[in-house]
């Protein structure tokens, strides 16, 4: 996960900027903020943290390598907010036992930034990287079933609503939007197919997971195609192709969709740009 | 990126090496699970000082467990609301000196045994005899557990069945046979409950029962008015059976004082036991529930306090499926061990073992989980486990037994269930949103464990080594001599699967002491009593238990491995009546006999 875009409201009148300025965060800060949020909440209300320790080594490790990956490769003082959710994600999503993995899959998370790179910009989701590679090569040592604070239908609604109005007011709720359409479609053609009680085909989305999931990772602006149009197209693949996992009976489908979807529609994405300036650019004299 | 190359490079070398990390931590892990190879007799003896050998029919006893056949309506996911109901308890019925077993049976109709010790390292069923088998008749529910206490304190042990239907108390007319007490009793008509333990809350001499629910009690699983009876989270759930506390009265009739002493809960009990963790005089109760959080019970002597979260043990919810006390470090403090859930790339909860925290005690206590430190974390879907020095040797070692469905091998059941699990309560907690298991496995055909203490901090799994193979759904685990031998044997029930029995070869430079103890002040099973055993500068508590593990009951004479060339100096009896009894002079190699001093 990383934070969603920021954008530039347009400039209200002097004494309105005023108060609002005092109740606003600056932007980059919601998300950071949201997550703290949730995680507390779950926290304090269900006892999501085995480990307050396992959490902050998450976080502690993904902060230091961001400061110190972009130090040595960006020569400036990153913003954190970034590694922070990235490292919050770990915290939360990942479940082991051991302390390590924690440790490595944040360090693999913030290092995929600086090593998969394509035309300076990197094509996985961080925590999205860092979370399959465990799930694909550390299966024995960690998890990340979808339990994390419950079932409870308040908790549920209440998560929703923020979410919805954060991500709203970062205008990306298209994104989420579309997804979820998708996600519901498809469950219903998935219900269809196999003979599963539809129920059981939508009630991975009432989970926290896919809370995590929408809010946090495919609004990703990093690892997101720019357009709107383009937004929506890979985020109803990433559903398309999640459909098929889950078909296939794949636990963490909405991981691996996004792990597979992502990277290619960026690259997508750069091969229509550069085809796009050769074509414009003007002819040599 | 304009920085030079080679740092470049080392960033890539670095990234391949995280990407190789947990690569190279499961071959390890591999290597280290392939040493453990099967050994025979003699080397298995020398090398860890005991084996195994499962001897059920030549012992003569062929038991396979039935599973019960709910309401139709869950005919889908039966394998997995069946699941339960491979018990196993050890009791000297008849006062003969030699441990008898009883085990329960779940199908409807089918009968539960009782499995008389010949003396000569047989068994005989006597249940039909004794009035103990016929229990599961169609519309009074079926058997999950039971637990044996001498409640009228005549001097022989009286039974309590625990069921998922009316619950029943025996009476047992002095060895000859049992006499249904149930109404007279004045139990509730219906329980689905899954744990029970005897225990003299109040020290007043008479055994009290707690009595655990799983499903509530208003469910009649053969007759659902509803399929809306799943609990309502994977983790969270607090709709599950109410839990009782039934105050012994003295006449044959109990009284349920639950909530007057402060028990009042709706978790998914799956397994409770009682002891005096803070050394207080008075029995605490730790209930290990499903789908939620552990719960401790501590007692003052007038209530019960629930202290699960403020000690440590109730924080993390888990699906709880075990309790089992051990002083393993030999310390005279009592560590509890809680199983859990843990299947590769799905579901890692591993077990607990809370161990009390250095510098901490009574009020204040708190545990610390340290079953990873301690190597006995991961063991599956685990069900029963129990400490018990296997090999003689001084130390506790714990056996585990795992595995829930074992149905199709390729097949499995995870990802269906992991789509409901995660799930909103109105989905989960409806039966009829589960998808069909399909004859799919969950969590099936798992290697048991059994660990070895070495006496410095961490357990060593040796069950293949000592010849513990098999591969059954294991539900519940005794240990006890069977054939008054100075070792200590392994009986498991498994569900819809054989009852196995282990028996014991161990090293016979490694002594031992046992103790049968009778109350007569306090209660007369002793239950609660316990000794401290100081012996070459060493100090191990062991205390009778009214019920322990899952759906299980060692037998009540305790048994002390105490290694090569003991000194033993002193035993410190504390019985549930406060009385203290110290005994001096005692030699390794015998069962002592101990009653109550007036």
């Amino acid at each position: 996960m990383s934070q969603p875009a920021t954008t530039t409201p347009t400039p209200p009148t002097q004494q309105t900027a005023q108060w609002k300025q005092f109740l606003s965060l600056d932007n980059r800060f919601v998300p950071p903020v949201f997550i703290t949020l949730i995680l507390l909440v779950g926290h304090f209300t269900f006892g999501i943290l085995e480990s307050y320790q396992k959490t902050l080594l998450a976080i502690g490790t993904s902060i230091l390598a961001e400061l110190v990956l972009s130090r040595i490769f960006l020569h400036k003082w990153p913003h954190l907010a970034s590694a922070y959710i990235t490292g919050i994600s770990v915290g939360i999503l990942l479940r082991s036992p051991a302390f390590w993995p924690y440790a490595l899959c944040s360090l693999l998370s913030i290092t995929s930034k600086y090593v998969l790179r394509v035309k300076g910009r990197h094509i996985w989701n961080p925590s999205n990287f860092g979370i399959c590679v465990m799930l694909f090569l550390a299966s024995e040592a960690v998890a990340s079933l979808s339990i994390q604070w419950g079932n409870n239908l308040g908790a549920m609604i209440v998560i929703w609503a923020l979410g919805t109005a954060i991500i709203w007011r970062l205008r990306r709720f298209h994104i989420c939007a579309v997804y979820v359409a998708s996600f519901i479609a498809l469950a219903f053609l998935r219900a269809w197919i196999t003979g599963d009680p539809w129920q059981s085909e939508i009630s991975p989305i009432t989970g926290p997971e896919y809370q995590l999931f929408i809010f946090f990772m495919i609004t990703d602006p990093k690892t997101t195609v720019r357009s709107k149009l383009g937004q929506c197209i890979v985020v109803f693949f990433v559903a398309v192709v999640e459909f098929f996992l889950r078909l296939d009976q794949s636990i963490y489908a909405p991981l691996y969709a996004l792990f597979m979807v992502g990277p290619i529609a960026l690259l997508l994405e750069m091969w229509m740009n550069a085809r796009r300036s050769d074509v414009n650019a003007p002819a040599p004299a | 990126m304009k920085r030079v190359p080679i740092a470049r490079i080392l960033l890539i070398v670095f990234f391949v090496g995280l990407l190789l990390t947990p690569i190279v931590v499961k071959r390890v892990s591999s290597a280290r699970k392939a040493s453990a190879t099967t050994l025979d007799i003699s080397s298995a003896v020398a090398r860890h000082g005991f084996h195994l050998e499962e001897v059920a029919h030549a012992s003569g006893i062929d038991f396979v467990h039935q599973g019960p056949t709910l309401d139709p309506k869950l005919a889908h996911i039966m394998p997995e609301v069946a699941s339960m109901g491979a018990s196993v308890s050890i009791v000297d019925f008849d006062r003969d000196g030699w441990p008898d077993i009883y085990v329960t049976n779940s199908g409807e109709g089918s009968r539960n045994h009782l499995y008389r010790n010949q003396h000569d390292g047989t068994f005989k069923d006597v249940s039909e005899e004794m009035g103990l088998a016929d229990v599961n008749q169609i519309g009074t529910g079926v058997s999950m557990g039971a637990v044996w206490g001498d409640y009228d304190n005549d001097g022989y042990e009286d039974l309590f069945l625990i069921k998922w239907g009316r619950p029943e108390l025996f009476h047992n007319d002095q060895g000859h046979g049992f006499t249904r007490v149930s109404e007279q009793a004045e139990l509730p008509p219906w329980i689905n409950a899954n744990t029970a333990v005897w225990f003299d809350y109040d020290g007043d001499g008479l055994l009290d029962l707690f009595v655990g629910g799983y499903y509530p009690e208003d469910v009649d699983l053969w007759h659902l008015k509803s399929t809306r009876m799943m609990p309502e989270s994977f983790e969270y759930a607090k709709n599950g059976g109410r839990k009782y506390l039934f105050h012994n009265l003295g006449n044959g009739k109990f009284e349920e004082v639950s909530a007057k002493m402060g028990i009042v809960s709706r978790r998914w009990a799956l397994a409770a036991a009682a002891a005096d963790l803070r050394g207080t005089g008075h029995p605490d109760l730790f209930i290990a529930n499903d789908y939620g959080v552990s719960e401790l019970y501590l007692n003052d002597g007038k209530r019960f306090h629930d202290a699960g979260e403020q000690t440590g043990v109730g924080f993390a919810p888990k699906s709880g499926m075990n309790v089992a006390f051990g002083d393993i470090f030999n310390q005279g403090r009592y560590s509890v061990y809680v199983s859990n859930i843990s299947e590769d790339g799905v579901l890692i909860q591993g077990n607990n073992l809370w161990v009390p925290k250095e510098g901490t005690s009574g009020n204040d206590i708190k545990f610390e989980n340290l079953a990873r430190d301690m190597g006995v974390e991961l063991g599956g879907w685990s069900f029963g486990a129990q400490f018990g020095d296997l090999n003689n040797d001084g130390t506790l070692d714990l056996f585990l037994t795992n595995g829930y469905v074992s149905l199709d091998r390729k097949r499995n059941y995870w990802y269906d269930f992991s789509k409901v699990a995660g799930g909103n309560s109105s989905i989960i907690g409806d039966a009829k949103d589960w998808p069909g298991m399909d004859g799919r496995s969950l969590s099936g055909y798992q290697q048991k464990h059994v660990w070895l203490n070495d006496g410095a901090g961490k357990f060593v799994d040796v069950a293949q080594a000592v010849g513990v193979a098999d591969t059954h759904d294991g539900r519940a685990v005794a240990l006890a001599d069977l054939w008054n031998r100075g070792v200590l044997d392994v009986v498991v029930a498994n569900q819809r699967g054989p009852l196995l029995l282990y028996k014991n070869t161990v090293a016979p430079e490694n002594n031992w002491i046992e103790f049968a103890l009778e109350g007569t002040k306090s209660n007369r099973s002793a239950i609660g009593a316990q000794v401290a055993l100081f012996w070459n500068g060493q100090q191990q508590i062991q205390q009778v238990s009214g019920g322990c593990g899952f759906a299980a009951q060692n037998d009540r004479r305790l048994h002390f491995g105490l290694g090569k060339n003991p000194q033993i100096e002193k035993v410190i009896i504390r019985w549930p009546s406060g009385k203290v009894q110290t005994l001096n002079s005692l030699a390794p190699g015998k069962l002592y006999k101990i009653e109550e001093p007036a």
